[in-house]
């Protein structure tokens, strides 16, 4: 079976949780062995994983360019020229009066989120329609909001079912107040896909209610955790025996809701006298915490080492007692699960949807920030309660794995390849022997 | 002939309020009285009141053959007698047919048994003595809380002068064994073990009003049909529940008070109703029963699993019933302090602590988890730890309070002396001159005698007088003199 599917992040280039989702359900699908995917990201580094193929969609050619091929050969990164000459051969239009095409006929990606993200966007959908009509598929799957026009125009080109998978919604990240353009964007991809796979129950319920979608084509497909290597099983933290660690890794963002976090980290510190507590990340609102933290008189017990990367996340765990995540509104959030991993004791918000297959987690409303205090100060007091949340948070983590969500999607495609539409009640049976 | 004992328990858990570590050292007051007040009137209205008018009925109906026990916690008697005092009175009313004999239990309804010995055998005299004063019954057998017994609890308890106990007749101290006789404790044959029934109890208290159950609908004559085609031998039958599973968990509509009432009716006349002193009056053990674990009424597992069984139970349980705590506590005589020390025992904290999976809905009162629970618990606990090593600074060590236990225990050794010698005396002038003067002079003399001795003791040691539980235990638990001393003294 060969799934034909949009990314906008891969790793080992990773600006959040997009990245890391995208790599644990390719690996998950693949582990199945007969299903091959083919993944297209706007501008891979060259260093990812080889067990599935990359299209790199800034080398893929929207005009006509005369070029030889040992010329170009080993310019490719990601696909290779073999697949650029067919490609070439696919193209449906005049897309000459484009701007900034170089003289392969490509368009450039930047790669991340930069200012004109909407043109990226619609350049990205362009080039779908190539890709669409060069490749053999079954099956399309959109990751994120930004590959949506991509998966729709591939469907409208091949005819084949369409999957978005819906890794945040606009309503998470501004609070409510949306942004029309990315709402359209998102309504127009929901509309014509075939399955909505959801992160969580939260986020379903958000894109039945918000966007008025079919609930029986909508499907919550949690996300998992990979296995830690044995280098990082291996790290041994750096612990003072006198203090404790509170920790707080994320995008320091109003959807993550830092501000709570600080303000109960006030009323700990209030009572007690050997608690510090850690800010990892960055992000638009990291100055407007420092600021609230000395407005509080705390700072001398708040840092901020900034964001950290790879290795630095998990020595960063392994050294905290207590991991936050005050989400306002949070669609999944990978992050409790590899604290949990390291043996690090979580407190989420009840509006995260990590929390609906969490049990070894203390939860409490975002807003609440005498329980969430209270809760801190509890598990930094008594190591009974530490000890026991940590080690059956392993044992949880650990059965939440890629492998099942792999198998969950595969039950998906399934469906539509049988069937050709998606019925939530019959997954909902099929999966029950997948725990 | 089958005797059929029946026996209910009323307890309710005392509710703790929400309270968060800020109120450590703060806020002194741990409940929510709203909760406690709700739920009481509650439970009154819905099960108590009714069910006990039923039985009361029953009792004057059949006269001497209905019987039934009943043993109430010491801390649900506080609530009842605050919030619903009128089944106070349908007790009294039960008590005065005569029908009715009352069971002692800890007074807090907790795990003092499995933690501190003194504090448990304190617990077991105050309740009894509560008990005597409402009804006019001393206690003979003991029902520990959550029925948890084992061979070592058998044993106190003996030696305190009980004759009976309650146990859950479950199958892995049973084994081949069946329910339906008395036994006797291993360590100590003087005290005679009554088994629980769990599959005849539970059918009317669990699944009475299950319409999944093969045997619902349960009519009374099928009930007594069980009980009448048990073997010839098998004499006993125990029937032990919660009184609140007649109208709480089984709701009234389900005619479960009706199908009590037919009981008595319907029985032949070879199966009778018999209260546990009865019961173990008339009933000789035929032979002792091993158990070296303790063994409850709670789950499938029938252990302590559900109040101790992981860390966090276990840390609770061990803060709690820490050696230098409970002495400090039975040293003093702070009103509140103890009152939260009851409050704080209770069997219901534990269980809501609990991360046992057994399939059904786990009741945690305002806890949305064991976490919660654990958490809440402990930050109260924090308190009242804090306040009870303040009431003797931790100068006062472990050292001088043993010395002071010392002290009381050599008081209470001369006591025995005197007494002792008064009572050869007064045998010797019996022989010698038995007037009526003499007799009449003589227990004067012996009481002016004992009353010095036992006065000295008082002006001695403040923290003396409240020790002399302890000393009284230690003598023996019939010392007339102590215990006479104790109301005099409690009334201050």
């Amino acid at each position: 079976m060969k799934v034909l599917m949009f990314g906008w992040e891969f790793p080992p280039k990773i600006y959040g949780g997009l990245a890391v989702a995208s790599y644990g359900i390719t690996k998950g699908l693949s582990l199945q062995g007969d299903v091959e995917t083919t993944f297209c990201m706007p501008r891979p580094t060259g260093e990812e994983e080889k067990f599935l193929k990359i299209i790199n969609m800034s080398q893929v050619p929207v005009v006509w360019r005369d070029v030889n091929y040992d010329w170009i050969k080993d310019r490719f990164v990601g696909h290779t020229a073999e697949d650029y000459y067919r490609f070439r051969d696919h193209l449906y239009a005049d897309f000459n009066y484009l701007q900034g095409l170089d003289d392969l006929g490509c368009i450039g990606f930047a790669g991340g989120y930069p200012g004109n993200l909407h043109e990226e966007i619609n350049n990205f959908s362009i080039i779908a329609g190539v890709l669409a009509r060069s490749e053999q598929f079954d099956m399309i799957h959109a990751h994120d909001w930004l590959t949506y026009p991509a998966g729709v125009h591939a469907k409208m080109v091949s005819g084949k079912p369409l999957c978005i998978h819906v890794h945040a919604t606009d309503f998470d990240r501004s609070r409510g107040k949306v942004n029309p353009t990315v709402y359209s964007i998102e309504k127009n991809g929901m509309d014509h896909a075939d399955c909505i796979m959801c992160v969580s129950e939260l986020t379903r319920q958000t894109v039945i209610n918000q966007y008025h979608q079919d609930p029986r084509k909508c499907v919550a497909m949690h996300n998992a955790v990979y296995p830690l290597s044995e280098e990082i099983t291996g790290i041994v933290p750096r612990k003072n025996p006198d203090e404790k660690v509170v920790t707080y890794l994320g995008r320091i963002t109003m959807q993550k809701g830092p501000e709570y976090f600080i303000a109960a980290a006030k009323r700990v510190l209030d009572r007690s006298h050997n608690i510090r507590f850690c800010f990892a990340g960055s992000g638009d609102m990291m100055h407007a915490m420092i600021d609230l933290s000395a407005a509080y008189g705390i700072a001398d017990r708040c840092h901020f080492p900034g964001f950290l990367r790879g290795r630095q996340v998990y020595e960063c765990y392994k050294s905290s007692d207590v991991f936050v995540m005050p989400s306002v509104s949070e669609p999944f959030g990978i992050a409790p699960l590899e604290a949990m991993q390291c043996g690090c004791p979580c407190i989420i918000s009840k509006q995260s949807g990590c929390g609906e297959i969490l049990s070894n987690v203390i939860k409490v409303d975002y807003w609440d920030i005498d329980a969430m205090a209270n809760a801190i100060y509890s598990i930094c007091t008594n190591d009974a309660l530490h000890s026991y949340l940590a080690e059956e948070g392993i044992k949880e983590v650990d059965r939440i794995t890629w492998e099942k969500v792999g198998l969950r999607i595969r039950e998906c495609y399934n469906q539509l390849m049988t069937k050709g539409w998606f019925d939530n009640e019959e997954y909902l049976q099929a999966v029950k022997a997948i725990k | 002939m089958k005797t059929i004992s029946l026996y209910f328990e009323i307890h309710q858990p005392i509710h703790l309020k929400r309270y968060r570590f800020f109120d450590i050292g703060t806020d002194h007051y741990y409940y929510d009285d709203y909760e406690n007040e709700r739920v009481t009137q509650e439970t009154a209205e819905r099960s108590y009141l009714p069910a006990l008018r039923t039985l009361l009925d029953m009792t004057l109906q059949y006269g001497k053959g209905f019987k039934v026990a009943f043993s109430i916690s010491g801390v649900s008697l506080e609530q009842l007698e605050q919030y619903a005092p009128e089944v106070l009175d349908v007790l009294q009313q039960l008590n005065e047919t005569g029908c009715v004999e009352f069971l002692a239990e800890p007074y807090s309804h907790g795990l003092s048994s499995l933690g501190n010995v003194e504090n448990f055998q304190a617990e077991l005299k105050r309740q009894a003595k509560k008990i005597k004063q409402l009804f006019g019954q001393m206690p003979k057998v003991v029902r520990n809380s959550s029925l948890i017994y084992n061979d070592e609890i058998g044993s106190i308890v003996s030696e305190m002068g009980f004759k009976g106990m309650m146990v859950e007749g479950a199958k892995h101290i049973l084994g081949w064994k069946s329910p339906h006789y008395v036994y006797s404790c291993a360590q100590d044959a003087r005290l005679s073990l009554l088994l629980r029934d769990y599959k005849l109890s539970d059918d009317i208290s669990l699944r009475f009003s299950d319409s999944s159950w093969p045997e619902f609908p349960l009519m009374a004559d099928k009930y007594i049909g069980w009980i009448k085609d048990l073997p010839q031998e098998e004499s006993v039958v125990n029937i032990m529940m919660e009184l609140s599973a007649l109208g709480i968990y089984q709701p009234l509509d389900s005619h479960i008070l009706d199908f009590l009432r037919a009981l008595p009716a319907i029985a032949p006349d070879e199966i009778r109703f018999a209260t546990p002193s009865e019961v173990i009056a008339k009933n000789k053990p035929v032979g002792p029963l091993e158990v070296a674990y303790p063994v409850s009424w709670n789950d499938e597992e029938r252990d302590t699993s559900s109040m101790l069984g992981n860390n966090l139970q276990r840390e609770a349980f061990n803060k709690l019933y820490d050696e230098k705590i409970v002495g400090r506590i039975l040293a003093c005589r702070d009103r509140r302090i103890q009152q939260d020390w009851d409050r704080l025992q209770a069997t219901d904290n534990f269980r809501f602590m609990t991360t046992k999976n057994n399939g059904i809905g786990i009741y945690r009162g305002i806890y949305e988890n064991e976490y919660d629970a654990f958490t809440n618990y402990m930050n109260i606990l924090g308190d009242f730890l804090k306040r009870v090593k303040d009431l003797y600074s931790d100068a006062v060590e472990n050292d001088e309070l043993n010395s002071l236990y010392t002290q009381i225990a050599n008081m209470g050794n001369e006591l025995n002396v005197k007494d002792n010698e008064i009572s050869r005396l007064r045998a010797r002038l019996e022989k010698y001159e038995p007037t009526e003067d003499n007799k009449d002079a003589e227990p004067a003399k012996a009481k002016a005698a004992r009353k010095p001795a036992a006065r000295k003791p008082t002006t001695a040691k403040k923290a003396a007088p409240a020790k002399k539980a302890a000393p009284a235990k230690k003598a023996a638990p019939a010392k007339k003199a102590p215990a006479a001393k104790k109301p005099a003294k409690d009334k201050k």
